[in-house]
């Protein structure tokens, strides 16, 4: 479903994705993990036709995210790490939206609409503007507009970030069953390993630009001789702590706080 | 169809949920009806020019025009900070369709606000000469729209931050509407000052709208609509291209 071939992505003077390959199989839930700015969210963005390749080939389905990019995002859906809310909007505005983007009918939008704003515990907030909710709300609702329509593949860039463990647990169910009953393609990043020992079928482990193993989580901890997938992902990656570089978003909060001083 | 609605329902929703910007963006148009109408109206009438509220209303209704329009393409510089902008850049539709429907939203979110300084203009003191010629003066109203809505998509698609947006302000904004005679007429002129106010395509937009409001103009009426349509095709152009070209 999913097949990338040597892709790479240059910076000025950074090697954000450094000639990966790897390839996901229809209906597999697949997760991408490594340490913060080692290229997870680089590739999710060159997949989902955000950003442009240096050089090497990815497919999703049937089309090239480069050369169809149209098609490509007939294909998808995705969950960002960062938010992509419209602050102004309230919490049905903002699926509403997304639901006509995607040419999701009028009739299954509105009862999938009140049904996943129900399932995220939403639906008595659903004419709040965005605004006015926390963190976590956002998340939530971020997640359940991610799941309005049903794609073919679901990209899930962190999707669990600052949710409680009841939370985690409920949306990872709901993203079981759909993955199941629709034979939807998951691609996944994570920084919580027993997420991903949990439900992924398969995991590359990704560092510095590189995939440095792939496997079930079986075959990698018995690669590194470890009896947790957490403990085989720091011997993998090491235990030197990462930066990464700020988003603009970061960017602009610093730049308020130091302006607040 | 429904994605142009959609994005068109998105700029409309935001224009109206912000009534401080709304009654914000009515100071400074007001300020200048009262503080130049009135200040420059004796010194104007003296050198038979006839009444300056007259002259300037329309001015200052293509002023408040371009500067939410501009603000208004602008705007994909916050959707770009705050996220939204990816989630309208994944989705299954064309970057052309999200262009217009932006564009058509935000054009008419200025067409709004010139509205709404025209009512103003004639608390002011402001006299259309026909008001049967509202109707072709609401066509100009839109049309500066679409051209300073295009322009700041255009200016938004290659600014990553809002750190150059002073620059805009002071070296696209200002001079297009400092020079093109919405403050003075461009009839008596002479020189490089003729010359540039002929360039600036304001010029066209504020002469299009005294000759349906005031029944006075330089251009001629089918001049200012070739001239301000034409480019304002060019921009959409322009916008269009580049605004395909985003990366995130």
């Amino acid at each position: 479903m999913i097949d990338v071939k040597n892709l790479s992505k240059k910076f000025k003077d950074l090697i954000a994705v450094d000639n990966i390959s790897f390839s996901v199989n229809r209906g597999e839930i697949f997760g991408f993990l490594g340490p913060n700015g080692a290229g997870k969210t680089t590739t999710i963005k060159m997949l989902t036709t955000l950003l442009k390749p240096t050089s090497g080939e990815m497919k999703l389905g049937d089309y090239d995210p480069i050369k169809e990019p149209s098609q490509a995002r007939c294909s998808f859906g995705i969950v960002f790490q960062d938010p992509s809310l419209d602050d102004e909007l309230t919490a049905r505005e903002n699926m509403e939206f997304h639901g006509v983007l995607y040419g999701v009918p009028k009739q299954i939008r509105r009862e999938r609409i009140e049904q996943l704003l129900k399932f995220v515990e939403l639906w008595d907030r659903k004419d709040d503007l965005v605004k006015h909710f926390s963190g976590g709300m956002k998340r939530r609702l971020e997640i359940a507009r991610g799941l309005l329509h049903h794609p073919k593949i679901l990209f899930l860039d962190e999707p669990t970030l600052g949710l409680d463990p009841q939370t985690r647990n409920h949306i990872w169910n709901y993203i079981k069953k759909l993955n199941k009953e629709e034979q939807i393609t998951i691609f996944f990043t994570t920084h919580y390993m027993e997420e991903a020992d949990r439900v992924a079928d398969r995991i590359a482990i990704i560092d510095k630009g590189k995939i440095v193993a792939m496997g079930n989580s079986q075959e990698l901890k018995s690669q590194t001789k470890t009896e947790s997938l957490e403990d085989a992902f720091l011997s993998l990656t090491g235990h030197a702590i990462r930066d990464e570089e700020a988003t603009n978003i970061e960017r602009l909060r610093m730049g308020r706080r130091m302006r607040r001083h | 169809m429904s994605t142009i609605y959609i994005l068109w329902l998105r700029q409309l929703k935001r224009y109206f949920r912000s009534r401080a910007r709304i009654i914000g963006s009515l100071g400074q148009p007001l300020l200048f009806l009262l503080a130049l109408g009135y200040g420059f109206g004796p010194i104007y009438q003296r050198a038979s020019g006839g009444n300056y509220i007259e002259f300037l209303a329309p001015g200052i209704i293509a002023m408040s025009i371009i500067f939410t329009a501009l603000f208004s393409g602008i705007e994909i510089i916050w959707d770009r900070q705050f996220g939204f902008l990816k989630e309208t850049l994944v989705a299954p539709v064309s970057r052309l369709q999200i262009m217009i429907g932006r564009t058509l939203g935000g054009a008419t979110v200025a067409t709004l606000q010139g509205v709404i300084v025209f009512f103003i203009s004639l608390i002011a003191g402001f006299r259309p000469t026909n008001f049967f010629m509202i109707l072709p003066a609401l066509i100009f109203m839109f049309l500066i729209s679409l051209l300073f809505t295009a322009l700041g998509t255009a200016i938004a698609s290659v600014l990553e931050d809002m750190q150059g947006f002073q620059l805009i302000m002071n070296f696209i904004v200002m001079p297009l509407f400092f020079l093109s005679g919405a403050l003075f007429p461009i009839q008596g002129l002479s020189g490089t000052i003729k010359t540039i106010s002929t360039i600036d395509p304001l010029s066209y937009g504020v002469d299009g709208l005294r000759h349906t409001l005031i029944s006075v103009g330089y251009f001629g009426i089918g001049t200012d609509f070739l001239v301000l349509g034409l480019i304002t095709v060019v921009l959409l152009a322009i916008g269009t291209y580049l605004f395909s070209k985003i990366q995130i």
